[in-house]
């Protein structure tokens, strides 16, 4: 279990990281004009940190100890799939949902 | 167009905006359910919502208190994922830059990926808004987004104790990540930076308080941005 005052010192020191990166440029920089280099490097953050995330999630899952478990391997490909090809997240989240649900049903 | 009035784009604001509660209620919902099953009480979850309005990062410093991973790492971690809102307040600043502190934090506070997505979009299409005009959409986008967040955040905490086993609920935050993550792979370096994130992080898995994911991130990062770099270079960048 989460400690609440571990809780509340990570809900706000999250919250005040976050709006400082919001705040950053809009708030203190202004309109100087950024290194390229940075703005290169910020355009893959989300690209590059949710997937590192989620593959763990994916291949070891925790409901399952930790082991590939077929239903959820094949659920997360057809959700990237349809993601991919309809470029529609609530596609993709109900088409994945479906995916695990007839798989484990007919495995068990 | 001269019949534009401030009220009128206020509007088309949350018109724009306003398809995109369909991924952000349920979004919403989610977390609220995951953190009722963490131990959070709903007061807690709506905490979380209200200081941070952004999912992936709360539920990321949620995963990562569960496994008692060391605050610096659950920071870390749930920062680097929010880092690219440091990039939307850098590409808003020219359109934005003029307006009162007090107005720019408040644009701060609300800037999320769905009222970036649409502001960026209406500000290239519409150079000849004035300051003003600019703001009222800004508060239009907000206007379906921001109050669901926080209301469907308590919805799911009420709902988290009463979800059954069954509906395999573990696997609702995979799927709804990636889900999020196929629209953006829209050119050849955003592919790569999420190969080499995904092979990282399934190497470095045995490595404790998950910082295998700071490094798998560090390393899709700079792949990224490096392979952009070389096709620039190329000639052959079209993003």
């Amino acid at each position: 279990m989460i400690d609440t005052g571990w809780l509340w010192l990570v809900i706000i020191a999250l919250g005040a990281g976050s709006f400082l990166l919001r705040f950053v440029f809009l708030g203190l920089i202004g309109d100087r004009p950024l290194p390229p280099w940075i703005l290169r490097h910020l355009r893959y953050t989300a690209v590059a940190v949710l997937p590192g995330l989620v593959a763990p999630m994916v291949v070891f899952p925790p409901a399952t100890g930790g082991v590939p478990d077929p239903a959820r391997l094949i659920a997360a490909g057809v959700t990237l799939a349809v993601g991919l090809w309809l470029k529609n997240a609530i596609g993709a989240i109900l088409s994945g949902a479906a995916t695990l649900y007839i798989l484990l049903y007919l495995l068990g | 167009m001269t019949t534009e009035t401030t009220k009128s784009i206020f509007f088309k604001g949350v018109r724009d905006a306003a398809p995109f509660l369909l991924v952000v209620g349920p979004f919403a919902v989610l977390f609220g359910v995951v953190a009722t099953q963490a131990g959070l009480d709903a007061i807690e979850a709506l905490g979380f919502s209200v200081a941070v309005i952004a999912g992936a990062a709360q539920l990321t410093a949620l995963q990562l208190m569960l496994d008692q991973a060391p605050t610096l790492i659950v920071l870390a971690s749930a920062l680097a994922v929010n880092l690219r809102m440091a990039m939307y307040s850098a590409s808003l600043t020219p359109y934005l830059g003029q307006a009162p502190l007090w107005k720019r934090a408040l644009v701060s506070y609300f800037l999320v990926d769905q009222s970036y997505g649409c502001s960026i979009l209406a500000y290239e299409l519409h150079p000849h808004w004035t300051l003003r005009q600019r703001l009222a959409y800004f508060w239009g986008t907000v206007a379906p987004i921001c109050p669901f967040w926080f209301i469907l955040t308590v919805v799911g905490a009420k709902l988290g104790g009463s979800i059954p086993d069954w509906l395999a609920l573990d696997f609702a935050v995979p799927i709804t990540f990636l889900a999020i993550i196929a629209p953006m792979l829209r050119t050849r370096a955003h592919v790569a930076a999420a190969l080499v994130s995904v092979g990282m992080a399934l190497l470095l898995a045995w490595l404790p308080y998950n910082l295998g994911l700071l490094v798998a991130g560090m390393c899709g990062m700079i792949t990224g941005a490096e392979i952009e770099r070389r096709l620039v270079i190329k000639g052959a960048w079209q993003p």
